[in-house]
Parts: C-alpha cells; sequence; structure tokens
C-alpha cells in the first residue's frame, strides 16, 4: 500500500505545526522524516494514523482517502508513537494479547503472533513482567511489538531507536530494513546515521513545510555546488606547488590546509572535476601525489543548511 | 461490538489486577451492609421486611463511589498517551466510550449481586414486596449508569483524576440534591422542571415499585447525553 499526502494542514492555535505537506511514498520504500523538534514531524504522524485530522488536504492509503474510510484503513498501519506510551500495569503477554484481539487477528492467529512477536522483539526474558517494570529499551521493544503484531502494511514508527543499546539498535535497524522489502515504513528520527542507514529516501522538515526530498545521495549533490578536495602532493616546493594549482583551469581556489606535510585545499569550479588536471600536472612536474581525497557533504551539513536560519 | 466488549475486558482486568475492584466491593458492601442492618434507622428499628434502607443507603453510596471509579477512565489514557494508542488502533471514540462505560456498569452490577443475600434474608423474615425490589434494583442500576456516563465525560475533559472526580461530583450533586431543592423553592413551571430534573424523584418513584417510562426515558437520555458529551470530548484531542 502505497500513502500519498496532499497539502495537509494543522494549526496549533495560531501556529501551523504542519504547512501544507505533500509527498508519496511507495510500497516498499523506506522514508526518513528529520528535522528540528518542533519541525512538525511528530504531527504528521498523528495524522497519517488518523489520530488527528488534518484541517486541509487529504490522505489517500492504496488509493483510499484516510478521512473517510478511517476504521478500515487503520486495519493496515502500525504505529509506534512518540514516547510510547503503554499501559504500565499490564503484563507483555496480556498487552500483546490484547493489542492482537483489538486488531481482529483471528482467534486461532493470536498465540502464534504473539510468540513470533517476542522471538523478532527479543522479549522472550520479559514476556510474563508488567510493562511498567521494565527497562526503557525493553518498553520500545514492547512499542515495536505491538506496532507488528498485526503485519501491518504500514509502518509508522516515530523515533523507533531512542533508549536501545547500540547492538538493538542495529538490530532493530536490520528489522526496518527487512521489513521495508514489502511495507511501507515511514520513519521519523533526528540521528542522521539512521537515516543514512535504513532509509531508502529522506524527507527534511522545518517549521511545517517540506525543505528537502531525496536520497542521501542527491540530497548531498543538491546542496554541495562544487566538488572540494584534499589534497597531498610531495616532493615538491609548497609555494611552487600552490601556484601551479591555481592556474588549472578548473580550480576555483586552493589554499593550504597544512604547509610543512604539502596538503592543500581544492574547490573547483562550479560543474567541473579538477581530478584529472591535477593528477597530470603532478605527472608533468614530477612530483608525488600521495593522498587525494573528495570531501563529501554528510547529511548533518545537509541538515544543518536546510534548516538553520 | 466486539472491539467494545474487548475493551471492556481490559478495564475489568485492570480493576480487579490493582485492588481497586476489591476496595470498592468491600466499601460498597460494608457501607451497605453496615446501615442496613446494623446502624440508624435500620431493618430491625423500621421493624418491616422492606430494603427501603438498603435502596436510599446504596443511593449516596454509589453517589460517591462512582466518580472514584470513573476518574481515571479517560484521565489517565490522556496523561500517559496511552489513548493515542488505542485509537490509532482499529478503535473509534465512541467504542472506546461505550467500552468504558460497560466495564464499570458491569463493575457496579456485580457489587449489587453481592447485596442479594439481604434479599434472601429479608424475605425469609417477612412479606417482602417483589415489585419494590425489582424496581429499586434497577432504579440502582440505572441510577450507576447515569453517574457513570458523567464521570466519563468528567474524565475525558481533563488529564488528571482528582479534577475528574471533582468535576463527577460537582455535576452529579446537581442531579443528586440541588435540581431537587430548586424544586421545592420555585413554584410554577420551573419549580416543575428542576422537580423533572431532579434524579432523586425518579429514583424514588422506582425504588417504590412504580417502573414509569417517563423515569427510564430520563435516565437513558442522561445516559446517552454525557456519553456523547465523553465522545465530543475525545473528539477535540485537547492535548
Amino acid at each position: 500500500m502505497d500513502i500519498k499526502v496532499e497539502n495537509i494542514t494543522k494549526s496549533y492555535g495560531p501556529q501551523k505545526a504542519v504547512d501544507r505537506i505533500s509527498f508519496h511514498v511507495k510500497t516498499g520504500e523506506i522514508l526518513g522524516f528529520l528535522g528540528p523538534n518542533g519541525a512538525g514531524k511528530t504531527t504528521t504522524m498523528k495524522m497519517l494514523t488518523n489520530y488527528l485530522l488534518p484541517e486541509e488536504g487529504n490522505i489517500y492509503i492504496g488509493g483510499r482517502s484516510l478521512l473517510e474510510e478511517a476504521d478500515e484503513l487503520k486495519k493496515h498501519i502500525g504505529y509506534l508513537p512518540e514516547n510510547n506510551p503503554l499501559y504500565q500495569d499490564m503484563p507483555v503477554i496480556d498487552y500483546l494479547q490484547f493489542c492482537a484481539e483489538i486488531q481482529e487477528i483471528p482467534r486461532e492467529k493470536i498465540q502464534d503472533r504473539i510468540r513470533e512477536m517476542v522471538r523478532v522483539c527479543g522479549l522472550n526474558q520479559e514476556k510474563h513482567k508488567k510493562i511498567g517494570e521494565l527497562s526503557k529499551g525493553y518498553r520500545q521493544r514492547v512499542g515495536l511489538a505491538q506496532a507488528m503484531i498485526h503485519d501491518p502494511e504500514i509502518l509508522i514508527l516515530d523515533e523507533p531507536t531512542t533508549g536501545l543499546d547500540p547492538n538493538q539498535i542495529i538490530e532493530i535497524r536490520k528489522l526496518i530494513r527487512e521489513l521495508g522489502r514489502e511495507k511501507t515504513v515511514i520513519l521519523s528520527t533526528h540521528i542522521m546515521q539512521e537515516v543514512e542507514a535504513t532509509c531508502d529516501r529522506i524527507l527534511i522538515i522545518n517549521k511545517g513545510q517540506i525543505v528537502a526530498d531525496g536520497t542521501a545521495e542527491s540530497l548531498s549533490k543538491q546542496v554541495q555546488g562544487q566538488e572540494l578536495l584534499h589534497v597531498k602532493i610531495e616532493d615538491g616546493d609548497p609555494n611552487e606547488i600552490y601556484k601551479a594549482l591555481q592556474q588549472l583551469p578548473a580550480v576555483a581556489l586552493v589554499d593550504f590546509m597544512d604547509r610543512q606535510q604539502n596538503r592543500f585545499e581544492v574547490q573547483s569550479k562550479p560543474e567541473m572535476s579538477s581530478r584529472r588536471e591535477i593528477f597530470r600536472l603532478c605527472m608533468e612536474k614530477g612530483w608525488v601525489m600521495t593522498e587525494m581525497i573528495p570531501v563529501e557533504t554528510k547529511l548533518e551539513d545537509i541538515f544543518r543548511e536546510l534548516t538553520m536560519n | 461490538m466486539k472491539t467494545i466488549w474487548i475493551i471492556t475486558k481490559r478495564e475489568l482486568n485492570a480493576f480487579f489486577d490493582s485492588l481497586m475492584a476489591y476496595i470498592m466491593l468491600l466499601l460498597f458492601l460494608s457501607f451497605s451492609g453496615l446501615f442496613t442492618w446494623l446502624i440508624g434507622s435500620d431493618i430491625f428499628l423500621v421493624g418491616q421486611a422492606s430494603l427501603r434502607t438498603f435502596f436510599s443507603v446504596a443511593y449516596w453510596t454509589l453517589f460517591f463511589f462512582i466518580p472514584a471509579l470513573t476518574m481515571r477512565m479517560i484521565a489517565e489514557e490522556n496523561n500517559s498517551g496511552t489513548i493515542e494508542l488505542l485509537l490509532t488502533k482499529p478503535v473509534t471514540d465512541r467504542q472506546l466510550v461505550l467500552g468504558k462505560f460497560t466495564s464499570a456498569l458491569l463493575l457496579v452490577i456485580i457489587s449489587l449481586a453481592f447485596t442479594f443475600p439481604y434479599v434472601i434474608t429479608v424475605a425469609s423474615i417477612g412479606n417482602l414486596d417483589q415489585g419494590a425490589v425489582l424496581g429499586g434494583y434497577l432504579g440502582l442500576v440505572l441510577l450507576s449508569a447515569v453517574y457513570i456516563s458523567i464521570g466519563i465525560y468528567a474524565s475525558s475533559i481533563t488529564n488528571n483524576q482528582i479534577v475528574a472526580f471533582l468535576t463527577a461530583l460537582f455535576i452529579g450533586i446537581f442531579f443528586q440534591i440541588i435540581f431537587d431543592m430548586l424544586a421545592g423553592t420555585f413554584s410554577g413551571l420551573p419549580g416543575e422542571l428542576f422537580h423533572f430534573l431532579s434524579l432523586t424523584t425518579h429514583y424514588e418513584s422506582m425504588s417504590r415499585g412504580v417502573i414509569d417510562t417517563k423515569d427510564v426515558i430520563y435516565f437513558l437520555s442522561i445516559i446517552l447525553l454525557a456519553l456523547k458529551m465523553a465522545e465530543n470530548a475525545l473528539a477535540k484531542r485537547n492535548l
């Protein structure tokens, strides 16, 4: 099932939390929501799960309007809300049973599904404890288990890995990747590595509006306009190398990074690459190039650039 | 229907797991038992094989106990955020309200069932008016349903249980005595209006064994109104 969001708007009082957002998530795609605190990520997710109703616009799930067929469509959504609210005084297994029943899983399949979720989320040790007695990481696993118990076609996860230890984070990311092959997953996070590790596509939201939409690579290309290289050239006089580099046609700017070690930062002119020219220059002059590192714009930089004003 | 029952079942389990249900049962039975049999104008003092005393004691005990029962029902879910989890599952606002309502009503009916030995005992002492007993119990169930729906409404407008408890009592006190008092002060149309609004009037005629459709409609309309208001309050998602 795909999700199509058309111009949804939601405001809290005079402040617009979400301002005419539109996007489309295909089946089998993992979409990462990025954005600073208060950007509207959680509000958008609440609208996608029909907890809040958008003031304007519409949401289509598998081509059907969520506003009109909410009761039917909600069965296909698994949701892990922010802060993972759970019934503290219920034992894990009873809680999963309750969730399974309310999701209308056929009676004979309920036990299988619970067993499956306990296994997948690693809850076997803790399944008879009350949820309130669990550590934060285990509670997060219970939250994931309840979101996935009815094998939904759409998973909406609001910060799924908060509170987990590094091993669990890797496991959960792997799980999300696996799920994402057949299901439509939307997850929000503020951890950049997580987006890079799990998501097929990234949506950056700021002040209720989408400021970027694309894969990690396409976003870095978009932001980075010019090529940037770190070069180390040995067997030559630093100043002479500096001048020679500066005179290359594709080079816009040369800077010393470390004069003693002959390291330079070379910025190319827009839409041009100076890598070949630098190599030829070294051949010509008999210099030895021991390093040439293209500097990539990291997701962090993109994020900062798009969301800082 | 099934969804409502699943929610009801969970609520009942929560009652019995958290001792709430046992405390409620114990207090209700000891209060009503004490005043029916031992203290004040009890059965032996009145000297009649009638449960009038029990019905008037239960009338007041339920008035105080029900808000304590319903105060956490939605307020706690609002406070902890579990409401979001529940309403994003295939559960409508109405099903949630009805599920909670049914669970509280069932708990009250269970408590009332425990007072059946009173009926048997009194019936063995003398000639018991069965119509009055039936009407009295029906009256208690309807009255409980009214206070439960008011309690659920009070619980749905806040995320603080104490506020929910006090709001429920505040609304309840109007039906319990204030309308009755106002009916005595005013004459003419306002007097009649307050007389009709007073829950006491309807309950008393029922516990005498007179089951009038007018009374039943009165109870049912308050229940439906309060539950509808709870549903609307929930739909606002006042975070």
